[in-house]
């Protein structure tokens, strides 16, 4: 066996989580794996529960207390599930780091812009206030933050939500990390700043080179933005395929509903939009199968059974799927 | 914390301006105190017994002679020390004990928060009483007994607060750019707990002057020539149908001080809350 020269960004192989919940242990993420390599974007899409954000918490390292996670997370060929978390915080920040859903409770209200921007960079790069406050600046600056240098003193609640996100992913990447996860990072925002905003992730991204992890529940979003996308339903992924691929030819029935979902402007007037019948299950009362069995349209008898293995859809080698019917008219 | 604007509200805030009023006067008090009252608050005067009030005697004398308002503004200082270092010790000991708690979770915080509730539990009365019975009574005594019923409230509240304040968003965010644990209580929780624990401690302040007087009543606090409010009452329960009124100066005074600190209280509740903060 060779080693491969260099290890892919971030290896995620059979991740499982379970969380202690009211209703006993719930198998929040079940034998999740996935890879992505330096400068590549991934989009990770399903919806509320399916273990999108459980996801990247995981990696972070930071799902809460009482968590159980086993499998492997390697960020850069290191094991991040072996490290202790005092080491785990000097790659917090300034390996990998996270941009959150709702900027506003994302900052803390009694600091300053600068103060919070200039934190990261005193705890990772050692910089003294001045230095500090300088990069703080040149960042804001980076992320095209209207008057900047006035904003440095500013409170979060005197910017605007757009504005806000813009302040945490300067914060992100203030250490110039390998990984950014965004973890729904335009829910919050109006639909107009949230095109602003993802074309600046995009952009940044691409000029330093960083993978990316952006996690959401809309589809369309995903266009144009990621190179691969990773659909997941039930605590695991059950379709992967470049962006283009899975728009041409979306294989699994959850992905296919949730692409017939989407509204469309040029559908007829007054058309209901599709949608998928039921609801997400509970996580502790999944079934041992495939978990969206229970809502899809095609399944079988066998599908409660047991979990699907991998398919390959078309031939590029990336498009694969974890339903043994897909391709049933 | 730049909270702006924070004396132009608080000029315009009622029930702040009179209780920061109330307790200005109380500081005032004590610091003439130290220089100077209208006669030696100790000095006995056994023919001038239960005077009137007068230009000499202000509001006249108690049962041995002695000045009133003298005792009075003398007797301000055992208030306000056992208020500051019995809530210091409270302050400190059950803050650092509720941080930590909320910090560490777990079996720590399970350890500390029995703790508590063995010490809120146990009666503070009781506790000054083996105290006094070990040590004598004093002001020692009491300012140890109520600092340590002190202990307990600051520790919960604390908890309560940092533990709310670790549920936000911006403290994972705050993980997630690498921060340690400690590192994130200083710099996030306790800037979000300072007005709860502000406004915690004035009413504790408050509690710990009864208390003074409470234990000083019972003979367990201050001893004399040291004058106290407490005590005064005490020795006023031996007049009440001779001179009723000598129980009412120390009455007044203590609640004074308690309403003063009360309303500051919820006056500083009021303005530290960084909602109302932002309307400007």
């Amino acid at each position: 066996m060779t080693l491969p020269s260099t290890p892919p960004l971030l290896q995620v192989q059979d991740l499982h989580v379970h969380l202690p919940t009211s209703a006993g242990q719930a198998h929040a993420l079940r034998g999740l794996s996935f890879t992505l390599d330096k400068g590549q974007t991934l989009g990770v899409i399903g919806e509320s529960g399916c273990g999108k954000s459980l996801t990247a918490l995981a990696i972070m390292g930071l799902l809460p207390e009482g968590a159980q996670v086993t499998g492997s997370i390697r960020l850069n060929g290191q094991e991040l599930l072996a490290l202790k978390e005092s080491e785990l915080c000097r790659w917090r920040g300034a390996r990998m780091a996270m941009v959150f859903q709702e900027p506003m409770t994302a900052l803390n209200p009694l600091h300053t812009i600068a103060h919070q921007i200039a934190e990261p960079l005193r705890l990772h790069q050692g910089l003294d206030a001045r230095a500090a406050r300088a990069r703080a600046l040149q960042l804001l600056e980076r992320v095209q933050l209207p008057r900047a240098r006035e904003r440095l003193d500013a409170y979060p609640h005197q910017l605007s939500g757009g504005q806000r996100q813009r302040v945490m992913i300067s914060m992100a990447l203030a250490c110039a990390p390998d990984l950014l996860i965004a973890d729904e990072p335009t829910t919050a925002l109006d639909v107009t700043v949230q095109k602003e905003v993802l074309d600046l992730i995009g952009q940044l991204v691409r000029e330093d080179g960083m993978g990316l992890l952006l996690i959401s529940h809309d589809l369309g979003l995903m266009r144009d933005r990621v190179q691969q996308v990773m659909v997941m339903y039930g605590g695991g992924a059950v379709e992967r395929a470049t962006t283009e691929a899975l728009f041409a030819l979306p294989a699994h029935p959850y992905t296919r509903g949730l692409l017939a979902a989407r509204p469309r402007l040029d559908g007829p007037r007054g058309a209901r939009l599709s949608t998928i019948a039921g609801q997400v299950p509970p996580l502790h009362e999944l079934a041992a199968g495939c978990a969206f069995a229970g809502r899809c349209p095609k399944a079988q008898s066998d599908c409660a059974r047991q979990v699907p293995p991998w398919l390959a859809v078309g031939g590029d080698g990336v498009h694969q799927v974890r339903c043994p019917h897909w391709s049933l008219a | 914390m730049a909270h702006d604007g924070f004396w132009r509200r608080a000029r315009r805030h009622p029930s702040f301006v009179l209780g920061g009023t109330l307790v200005a006067c109380l500081v005032l008090c004590a610091w003439v105190a130290l220089f100077w009252t209208p006669w030696p608050a100790a000095e006995i005067d056994i023919p001038n017994k239960l005077a009137k009030p007068s230009a000499a005697h202000w509001l006249g004398t108690d049962s041995l002679g002695r000045d009133i308002a003298s005792q009075l503004l003398a007797g301000s200082h055992s208030s306000l020390l056992v208020g500051f270092i019995a809530v210091g010790i409270g302050l400190s000991v059950g803050g650092a004990l509720g941080l930590i708690a909320a910090a560490r979770g777990g079996w720590v915080d399970e350890a500390i928060m029995r703790f508590s509730d063995f010490a809120f539990a146990f009666p503070a009365l009781l506790l000054a009483i083996m105290l006094t019975a070990i040590y004598g009574p004093g002001l020692v005594v009491s300012i140890t007994a109520i600092g340590i019923f002190n202990i307990p409230v600051f520790a919960r509240v604390t908890r309560g607060a940092a533990q709310s304040v670790w549920t936000r968003e911006f403290i994972l965010a705050a993980q997630a750019a690498g921060k340690g644990r400690w590192r994130i209580t200083f710099d996030h929780v306790l800037p979000n707990i300072a007005s709860v624990l502000i406004v915690q401690t004035t009413v504790q302040f408050a509690i710990a002057i009864l208390a003074e007087a409470a234990l000083s009543y019972l003979g367990l606090g201050t001893l004399p020539p040291q004058a106290s409010w407490g005590r005064m009452l005490n020795e006023a329960q031996a007049q009440m149908f001779q001179a009723p009124w000598l129980a009412i100066y120390p009455g007044v005074a203590i609640a004074l001080a308690v309403l003063g600190l009360n309303l500051m209280g919820d006056g500083l509740r009021d303005l530290l809350d960084p909602r109302l903060a932002r309307r400007r």
